[in-house]
């Protein structure tokens, strides 16, 4: 009945077997034969929720909370809740996610195996930087209660560890308190990559949240052109009717791409001129999850599927590498409407493999077009890597080993930790198994 | 806010129609086999929303312990606004025909213990002269088939049941509704390939949460089962009983 694909739909590998548990107390099916993988809402875009020829966990049906304290913020829930579910209860009583990445449709599991951030990451860090403790089965059968604390390496190796550490069966969380459920935004338009460092700047020091849409098509001096979008909680309790609930549905997948070299331009022409408020307040719905209003939006690409790319360049050589990296793309004339650039901050992450570090992050998706799309990102790597930065796991579908070793320094320590009944397609693609 | 007993609180269609009710500030007392997994409901429950959640160890076949059970249930709620009675197993017909207690089994599982704790509770509605009886039938028990008559006739026994209490119980104010749904993704289905008829439980849960409120008498979930079973009870039996269903 239901298809264990990741969000890209590239690329299709099929588990051969999937397993169900209800309840925190179940014995997994754990062999010597078949590796097992955590299989979450599949939210990520290429192979690290994959487990070709394997075994995959659906882990939705550990959907309880377990204890949420009304006065501290301290969520307990298993690990496949929804985001949105957490947001949908603890909403009332003024509390929100620390962290949020561009979905709400990702499970609290998936949440610390990928170590996701969002548009505080300036701030406020990662996913992981909120989390106390979380409780991990492993394959022999132990249930250990990791945190800063206890099974500390674990707990390192966990937050990013892509399931590969074990099965997160429950997540402690600290929630952040909000007035209510309305965002002040400001919407600022810069007519080229200086523009975007220059407001980022400024914003990240007035907003708790920021993010850049880049026009991926602007060459010459509109390189790197867009807006700036920097938003925080209002102060007050009125909440401005949400919009219509439900959103659009793609009800079907089309026979080829929707996004092509004519209407990404014409897209992007019409994004860039279209006229903002420079403030506005909006509901958080709209602003964090603009896409979450059309369900099955990653059909739009077609059969082939897309590949999302998502690299993050350090300080210093930031703006050079993401000149270079936007305009090797604009001369491709691929790529999608929602490209973002962002800052991230300081704060690092516990977890070994965390993906955000000081820098500038770019993602973007590209359809599926077989070789071209490969050579065209396998180019981007190099500049990435030239640099000295890193792709991201939880979106990657095809980059090298070599590209992973660099981008995640402290992988030996990571090794120690692994699971040796865990395992994914990403994981044996990039280690080479 | 309302008062709800449930027997075989751990099952996925009661799970998921406590949490409609959860959100609602509703009152709760759970009952079911696993002492563990009721607290796991239980907590859900109440940061969900729930006022209050009590639970309760019932193994449902084990009926004298029936009236105990009822009775500390009645002293927690005070009075029972709903009883949602969802505990049940999907017996292997092949095993059932080879065996005499096998068969047994799941008819005192699926029908008799139903039946049983239904006479005792029963009493109850009819002194509060109020409240909603609801129990999970299934469209099995419509037409026996030889895939799984054995659950069929227990399905059956508890559908004409309810039928005879709701007849007793309407003059005393009391709803009785009974649960027809067809195909759905749970524990209990698990071993199944799934077609496009399934649905989750959040499906069935929404459609018990509707049927209650508009007072409904015999409910088919999804609704298109009521149109299904319509033409399977249609079909004469000399031609039925030729069929492989």
């Amino acid at each position: 009945m239901k298809a264990y694909t990741s969000w890209g739909r590239y690329p299709k590998l099929a588990a051969a077997k999937v397993e169900r548990p209800r309840w925190r107390d179940d014995v997994l099916p754990f062999t010597a034969r078949q590796s097992l993988l955590a299989y979450g809402n599949g939210r990520s875009y290429g192979d690290s929720c994959l487990n070709e020829g394997g075994c995959l966990l659906d882990t939705r049906g550990l959907d309880r909370f377990i204890h949420f304290d009304k006065t501290t913020g301290v969520l307990r829930a298993e690990a496949g809740v929804l985001l949105t579910d957490i947001l949908q209860f603890c909403l009332p009583d003024g509390w929100f996610l620390p962290v949020t990445p561009g979905t709400q449709y990702v499970t609290l599991g998936g949440a610390v195996a990928n170590d996701v951030h969002g548009k505080n990451h300036h701030g406020a860090g990662s996913f992981g930087c909120h989390v106390r403790a979380f409780e991990l089965l492993r394959s022999d059968g132990q249930r250990l209660i990791c945190s800063q604390h206890d099974n500390a390496a674990l707990f390192q190796a966990t937050i990013g560890g892509l399931g590969l550490t074990g099965v997160i069966l429950w997540v402690e969380l600290v929630l952040k308190r909000v007035a209510g459920t309305v965002m002040e935004v400001e919407s600022q338009q810069f007519s080229a990559l200086d523009g975007f460092y220059e407001l980022s700047e400024q914003a990240d020091q007035r907003h708790e949240y920021s993010v850049a849409w880049v026009d991926c098509l602007a060459r010459g001096p509109a390189l790197g052109r867009g807006w700036l979008f920097s938003a925080n909680h209002a102060q007050t309790h009125d909440i401005p009717s949400p919009d219509r609930a439900g959103g659009w549905t793609m009800p079907l997948t089309p026979p080829v791409s929707l996004i092509n070299r004519g209407s990404l331009r014409l897209f992007n022409q019409l994004y860039y001129r279209k006229p903002r408020p420079a403030s506005q307040r909006q509901h958080y719905q709209p602003y964090f999850y603009p896409l979450d209003k059309i369900r099955y939006w990653n059909r739009v690409y077609g059969p082939k599927g897309f590949l999302q790319y998502q690299c993050v360049v350090p300080p210093g050589d930031e703006r050079s590498a993401i000149a270079a990296i936007l305009a090797r793309i604009a001369v491709s004339g691929t790529g999608s409407f929602l490209a973002v650039l962002k800052r991230f901050g300081n704060r690092a992450s516990p977890g070994l493999l965390s993906f955000p570090r000081p820098g500038t992050t770019l993602a973007l998706d590209f359809p599926n077009q077989g070789a071209d799309s490969l050579r065209l990102l396998e180019n981007l790597d190099a500049l990435v890597s030239e640099v000295g930065g890193a792709i991201y796991p939880a979106k990657d579908a095809r980059m090298s080993t070599a590209m992973f070793k660099a981008s995640f320094p402290r992988l030996s320590d990571f090794v120690t930790q692994r699971d040796p009944g865990m395992s994914s397609s990403f994981w044996r693609r990039v280690m080479e198994e | 806010m309302q008062k709800i007993l449930i027997l075989g609180a751990n099952s996925a269609i009661a799970q998921a129609t406590a949490r409609r009710y959860a959100n609602e500030g509703a009152q709760f007392y759970l009952l079911g086999r696993n002492k563990e997994r009721l607290e796991m409901v239980a907590n859900d429950l109440q940061v969900r929303g729930a006022k209050e959640v009590d639970f309760h160890t019932l193994d449902a076949n084990e009926v004298a312990d029936h009236a105990s059970a009822l009775e500390a249930a009645i002293q927690s709620l005070g009075q029972i606004d709903i009883l949602l009675i969802a505990h049940g197993t999907l017996p292997d017909q092949v095993a059932c025909q080879a065996s005499v207690d096998e068969t047994v089994a799941a008819l005192q599982t699926n029908a008799m213990s139903v039946i049983a704790f239904l006479t005792l509770a029963s009493q109850q509605f009819e002194q509060q002269g109020q409240g909603s009886i609801v129990a999970i039938s299934s469209v099995a028990g419509d037409r026996g088939r030889q895939s799984n008559y054995v659950y069929g006739s227990a399905k059956a026994a508890v559908s004409i049941f309810l039928q005879g209490l709701r007849n007793r119980l309407h003059r005393h104010g009391v709803q009785v509704l009974t649960v027809k749904p067809g195909f759905v993704d749970t524990p209990m289905t698990a071993a199944f390939d799934k077609g496009p008829l399934w649905v989750q439980p959040e499906k069935i849960a929404e459609g018990i949460h509707r049927a209650i409120d508009k007072n409904k008498d015999v409910v088919y979930l999804p609704r298109i089962w009521w149109l299904i079973m319509l033409v399977i009870c249609r079909i004469p039996e000399r031609i039925f009983k030729r069929l492989s269903l």
